[in-house]
């Protein structure tokens, strides 16, 4: 059990979601909410694309060097007091985490959220073993509520509207509660303040681990992610195996690009670095502490030169915000614990199974507005590109798509072929052009022409027209001015001296 | 100094007015662009969807096409961007290729940079007495960073009234195969950008890029709603027409 292995096609799936009027109406709301947020805060930072730039070379500092980190968060952790444990795959992780339980003979677990124990699918097998899992967060509290997965990496229940939330909440209430947001969230406190005290352990997930003093560091705003990690005895943190940063000078950087990526807060309400388990002059916290680290696939990515920089990512959810194919179809149609672009990536390369994950790769038009958006520079629409190209390489490429390409190649490397193609289609088509329109829904039109026309092919193809045309531009003698050549030798001379840099 | 056109497959084809408006505004500053005929297809199709070898073959073209070129302009930034983004990486081990890749991607221009950034022209001088709103294409802006050129050149083109395009800088949902082989996602997206385009109430809508233009007027069409779809280059040299 590591990501769940999906029957149904991304395109069957966003069927589904482009299909469902709430869903496409909450997730367009929340997003266009979270991304002028983010792009608000970043103007007024003023400086965000030098610290965009500090954090990348931070994370792929790190990650180049991640064995040392990893070994110095280790020793200062265990230095620390912190039972230390490595899990090499999310059936492991999942045991270690069982053995722990059953030690306490653990009856209730409180969860703060985390992506990681999503991705275990740590819930179901606690239950499994009679053991009561609880969301504390207030968006997996309602996901957890509805039986459902979330659908965004830091907004889980984003596909859900206010009402849908009100009806769930009021069937766990027992009463009608009315779709007000202070009411809800008070009905969850309460609620959720018993579950506190119940709980023998405290699970949490783990935003940065700092390797320098063995610290593992929270980013929350509701306050839960303090209560889970200070009320139960036993804390388990499970944490991806590249969340470390060196230092603390380091967590600087992340506390600023972090939480303004996400909400465009300019800090999140509560940061908290835990750097072990309750000492004596300690007023609270857990008195046994551990910490799962988790690879799952992450070091598959290690050393691989078009993949290695998904590690990099800091969860923030930014490009999901941004990315307008995630606008129309929510996060559900990724089919992955995670969803958006860095799920489309991180899913297929988590799994290295190329061959039955490259479907949702194909899920994107290669805006680039992930990248953009992304505060660590990921370039998530080139790794698109190379997960389609890996999937080719390996030889899955669909049969129908392979002729095409083959068709297409042997068209595209000659020239005069092209020509006759062209010629074809002008004459071709006048079965079926009408003023300039092609309208009609046979073969691979039919996706197209379904919300579009298509332009008919000209009588004349640039190709043809050209002879004539190159005729009567130089009829017409145009004569060059001295600072147009000027300009022009000027560009040729700081090419020579490597002046044109294409970033 | 040779200055070539790489007329990109889909204007060759579909849209053969814009390489013409190129050609002759370029000649308006004694720019005389030729036309290597054995071009064709930068290769992004099958570029993007995997297809590297098949992309190669395509690629081939252009890098024998304009091997001595000075200056390579093309009307579309997503063609420019395979260019100057892809070509080294897909020749990255065929050392002979690799170093005609590069060279091509030095000299390579999406239009509106070289006539900005190389020529210095700010103000064609042209006409324009309408309300046109602009969509920047993502290859071009995000990619390539074309964001000012164009908005200088129309800036100073006298009597147009140039309307913010809500949403602008999303995606049409064009994508090259994406809106083929995801047509319901692509769908949902070029209604959300057509919708856009209506609300600005312009009668015209330009652009860099005519994949993009393709995917948003053929949703315009389809609509029954009567906005022009022009290329900017076409823009600029029906204006200097009417000056
Ligand atoms: S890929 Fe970048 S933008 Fe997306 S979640 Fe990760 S850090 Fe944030």
């Amino acid at each position: 059990m590591s990501h769940g292995q999906q029957a149904s096609t991304v395109k069957e799936r966003s069927h589904i979601a482009l299909n469902n009027e709430f869903l496409r109406k909450a997730v367009k709301f929340t997003t266009e909410r979270l991304r002028n947020g983010k792009k608000k805060a970043t103007e007024e930072h003023g400086n965000w694309e030098e610290w965009r730039e500090r954090g990348r070379q931070i994370r792929l500092h790190t990650i180049a060097h991640l064995d040392y980190y990893l070994n110095q968060f280790v020793e200062n952790a265990r230095a620390n007091g912190v039972h230390v444990h490595f899990a090499a795959d999310g059936k492991e992780a999942v045991e270690l985490s069982m053995k722990i339980a059953a030690s306490k003979q653990t009856r209730s677990v409180v969860k703060s959220k985390s992506m990681v124990s999503e991705e275990l699918h740590i819930n179901a097998a606690l239950e499994k073993m009679g053991i009561e899992a609880v969301e504390t967060d207030l968006g997996e509290y309602i996901i957890q509520l509805a039986g459902e997965t979330p659908s965004h990496i830091i907004i889980p229940a984003i596909h859900k509207n206010r009402y849908q939330i009100a009806e769930l909440l009021s069937k766990e209430a027992g009463e009608t509660l009315p779709a007000d947001t202070s009411i809800l969230a008070g009905f969850v406190r309460r609620k959720l303040r018993e579950k506190f005290l119940d709980a023998e352990i405290g699970m949490t997930g783990c935003n940065f681990a700092i390797a320098e003093t063995g610290s593992m560091v929270l980013f929350e705003n509701e306050g839960n992610a303090r209560m889970v990690s200070t009320v139960p005895k036993t804390q388990i943190t499970l944490m991806g195996m590249e969340r470390i940063i060196p230092t603390f000078a380091d967590l600087e950087v992340m506390a600023t690009l972090l939480p303004r990526s996400a909400t465009g807060q300019k800090l999140t309400v509560y940061m908290s670095a835990i750097s072990g388990p309750k000492r004596d002059a300690d007023a609270d916290g857990p008195e046994e502490m551990h910490i799962i680290i988790v690879d799952n696939g992450r070091s598959l990515q290690l050393g691989d030169p078009e993949f290695q920089e998904l590690l990099n990512c800091i969860r923030c959810g930014a490009c999901l915000n941004a990315c307008p194919v995630y606008r129309h179809i929510g996060g559900h149609a990724y089919g992955g614990t995670y969803s958006g672009p860095i799920g489309a990536v991180l899913t297929p390369a988590l799994q290295s199974n190329v061959a039955e994950w490259d479907d949702i790769a194909n899920a994107s038009s290669l805006c680039g507005a992930c990248y953009e958006a992304c505060p660590v520079k990921i370039p998530l629409h080139d790794m698109l590109v190379y997960l389609r190209n890996r999937k080719v390489e390996k030889g899955y490429g669909q049969t129908a798509e392979k002729i095409g390409m083959k068709g297409f190649a042997a068209i595209m490397s000659n020239s005069k072929r092209m020509r006759s193609v062209i010629k074809m289609g002008q004459i071709g088509q006048k079965l079926v052009a009408r003023q300039g329109m092609i309208k009609t829904k046979i073969g691979p039109l039919k996706g197209w022409n379904s919300v579009r026309y298509l332009p008919s092919l000209p009588n004349q193809s640039f190709r043809e027209r050209w002879g004539t045309l190159e005729q009567e531009v130089q009829a017409s003698n145009p004569k060059m001015s001295d600072e147009v050549r000027q300009r022009m030798e000027q560009a040729l001379e700081q090419r020579k001296n490597g002046g044109r840099h294409h970033g | 100094m040779k200055v070539s056109l790489f007329i990109t497959c889909l204007s060759d084809a579909i849209y053969p007015r814009v390489g013409e408006a190129m050609v002759r505004l370029l000649a308006r500053y004694g720019v005389q662009v030729e036309f290597p005929k054995t071009q064709t297809c930068c290769g992004q199709p099958a570029f993007n969807s995997g297809y590297w070898e098949e992309a190669r073959e395509s690629a081939r073209t252009l890098l024998a096409a304009f091997e001595d070129s000075d200056f390579v302009i093309s009307p579309s930034g997503s063609c420019t961007g395979m260019i100057q983004h892809y070509y080294p990486k897909l020749f990255e081990k065929d050392p002979i290729m690799i170093e005609k890749a590069m060279q091509l991607q030095e000299k390579t221009y999406e239009f509106t940079q070289f006539l900005v950034q190389v020529l210095g022209v700010k103000d064609v001088g042209a006409v324009f007495p309408h309300k046109v709103t602009y969509h920047p294409s993502c290859h071009g802006s995000r990619l390539l960073g074309i964001k000012e050129e164009p908005l200088t050149l129309m800036e100073n083109v006298k009597g147009m009234e140039l309307i913010p395009l809500p949403f602008a800088e999303d995606c049409c949902g064009f994508g090259g195969t994406f809106a083929v082989k995801m047509s319901e996602i692509s769908a949902a997206m070029v209604s959300e950008k057509a919708q856009h385009v209506l609300e600005s109430e312009a009668e015209v809508l330009v652009g860099l890029d005519m994949g993009c233009m393709m995917n948003i007027s053929g949703n315009l069409m389809y609509q029954g709603k009567p906005i022009r779809v022009m290329h900017l280059a076409e823009l600029l040299y029906e204006g200097v027409k009417q000056a």
